[in-house]
């Protein structure tokens, strides 16, 4: 089906809320933007890469945390295969907070923000402190001894800022709900709007004397 | 893997041995990735617009 | 200043584009990122330390068990004292008039007397006439009768002797309470007291909260968590049983409980070791809001220009090449 009108040549007055959006997303995130061949020429150090492996662990995060809901909070303590898939969760978690870090030092250093950027670099900072919070939630659903003494533990902080009142860290069900559905949802959907922020975009211009490092 | 960990006391600084691995890694690997040659693509160069 | 310009194409006037696979880069990412994890956790597997329970309790340290709660039947214990969100008996953190622990009062409500102790000894009494009279004593007594026995037992419970996993204490008038406590103590060595307060008179339960306050107000847990590192005066935030890496990315929020004035009594402008949670639950947040709003800091937003390390990253950049298709917007 083709467009009535080519992109950016509106009429005046286009009342169709669908084709003003199509518009709006041609013009802002075409397909060649959304998926390039191409990068600038100097995007070429393994800095850049530390942003793509965190998405790469957070899917091994995913994956590994489908199988233990899918089978339960007693599996992985009660088979081998179980205990494998929860050192798989295990093990990813610790890889996508590395990688995430090293993202975030590298976008530090290279002043991404930069160039109407700044938002893409709060959104990042939110993720990490979502992905906390989704740690915390897993920690607290282990169902183990570290489990019940971060539960008794964190309690303390979570009543001294009011939010125990609400967010009751001595209930699993609570938790485990939290952790499994609630929170996922909001790391992925947050992780998709950043990398589409920096596919809008593009990445940053390398740092230049006179440029400035305003947003 | 389930003895306890040893630990580092430095002043204030407390911390396992295990997570001192962990974040002297992530400085090495950081180090690697400023110091390490990217592959440049050199065939198919245009320049934008 | 250079703005981002109304697209990409202006953004990149002039800039020489190389070919680059951004899906194969993500795949193998994918792969390489799984093959590290498997190996990882193949190799050295994961921490699950079994979970404390209170028979494991009741039987290791029963003195212990007996002293909590005699001190939940006092009110002396620090779920009895606690304040919101459990009850209203103790005022919670506070900074000044900055105080929201008591803001939702008592939303997750807890008797601790009859909670940990006269409600489970009820139902344990349905078939044992010598603990049902002894309940019986314990409700009529006067609240002067009861705060007697309890001191009195209270103080001879630190010589108490353990013999067959019964505690004995000296020769007193301690009332009903040797009576409700061994019964309470046989009931929590056979598991009975982990199940009558998880189930807490329900059936299906996911709520771990009462046993897990008992708990927490002895001193059994709290002395196996120690052996492992995980208190708080020991950076136990981010640290994780056995030898495995823990929460690190936890680090600065810890640490914060290992300085002043966080870790003194009398601390800073009202900030102490009594508040610390609250001080440092706001300190973070700042500074977690500092993080976000880098790019609007003055200072901050301009360290990275002076740091070299753009430069390494951009070497490409900042070293001319001698390639006559380069040229700089």
């Amino acid at each position: 089906m083709s467009a009535t009108s080519p992109p950016g040549a509106v009429p005046s007055e286009s009342k169709s809320w669908t084709l003003r959006l199509r518009q709006a997303i041609d013009r802002h995130l075409p397909m060649d933007h959304l998926l390039p061949d191409r990068q600038p020429y100097y995007v070429g150090s393994w800095v850049y890469v530390f942003g793509v492996v965190t998405i790469a662990a957070l899917v091994w995060v995913i994956v590994s945390g489908v199988v233990l809901s899918f089978m339960g909070p007693q599996w992985w303590h009660d088979s081998g295969l179980g205990r494998f898939f929860n050192s798989l969760h295990f093990w990813s978690v610790q890889l996508f907070f590395i990688f995430m870090v090293l993202h975030l030092w590298g976008q530090y250093f290279m002043a991404g923000w930069r160039h109407g950027r700044a938002a893409t670099w709060m959104i990042g900072v939110v993720i990490f402190g979502v992905s906390i919070l989704t740690a915390f939630t897993g920690y607290l659903s282990q169902q183990n001894f570290d489990a019940q003494f971060i539960a008794i533990n964190a309690k303390d902080a979570m009543n001294s800022a009011g939010a125990g009142a609400f967010f009751n860290v001595l209930n699993f069900g609570q938790m485990y709900g939290l952790h499994v559905m609630l929170l996922p949802v909001g790391v992925t959907f947050l992780v998709v709007a950043h990398i589409v922020m920096v596919r809008v975009r593009g990445v940053v211009k390398p740092i230049d004397a006179e440029g400035g490092a305003r947003p | 893997m389930d003895s306890p960990a040893s630990y580092v006391h430095w002043g204030f600084i407390l911390i396992s041995m295990p997570n001192l691995l962990v974040i002297g890694g992530m400085i090495i690997l950081f180090a690697i990735a400023l110091a390490a040659p990217f592959p440049h693509a050199e065939d198919g160069d245009d320049v934008s617009n | 200043m250079r703005s981002m310009g109304a697209t990409q194409e202006e953004y990149y006037r002039g800039v020489r584009m190389v070919p680059y696979d951004l899906v194969k880069e993500v795949v193998l990412a994918i792969v390489g990122v799984g093959v590290i994890a498997v190996i990882l956790g193949a190799i050295l597997s994961s921490p699950d330390v079994p979970p404390v329970t209170i028979a494991a309790w009741a039987q290791q340290d029963p003195i212990d068990l007996v002293t909590t709660a005699t001190s939940e039947l006092a009110g002396s214990s620090t779920s009895a004292g606690y304040g919101a969100p459990y009850n209203s008996a103790g005022e919670g953190q506070s900074w000044g008039p900055i105080a929201p622990q008591k803001w939702f009062g008592a939303r997750i409500p807890v008797d601790s007397a009859n909670t940990f102790v006269i409600q489970p000894l009820q139902r344990a009494s349905f078939s044992n006439t010598d603990l049902g009279k002894a309940l019986s004593t314990w409700q009529g007594a006067t609240a002067d009768e009861q705060t007697k026995w309890l001191d009195a037992y209270g103080k001879a419970l630190p010589d108490a002797t353990v013999s067959d996993g019964k505690v004995a204490v000296a020769t007193g008038d301690y009332g009903p309470l040797p009576v409700m406590m061994a019964n309470l103590l046989g009931v929590a060595q056979a598991g009975g007291l982990d199940g009558l307060l998880v189930i807490n008179g329900r059936f299906y339960q996911t709520d771990y909260t009462l046993p897990l306050l008992f708990m927490g107000d002895g001193s059994y847990l709290s002395g196996l968590a120690d052996q492992a590192h995980l208190t708080g005066s020991q950076w136990g935030m981010m640290n994780e049983t056995g030898s495995y890496p823990g929460q690190t990315w936890l680090w600065l929020y810890t640490m914060w409980y290992q300085v002043f004035p966080f870790n003194s009594d009398s601390g800073f402008i009202g900030l102490n070791a009594g508040n610390a949670d609250l001080g440092i639950i706001i300190l973070m947040t700042l500074l977690t809001a500092a993080l976000a709003l880098v790019p609007f800091i003055p200072v901050l937003r301009d360290i990275p220009r002076r740091v070299p390390i753009h430069r390494l990253i951009w070497r490409t950049y900042y070293v001319p090449r001698k390639s006559p298709a380069r040229r700089r917007n």
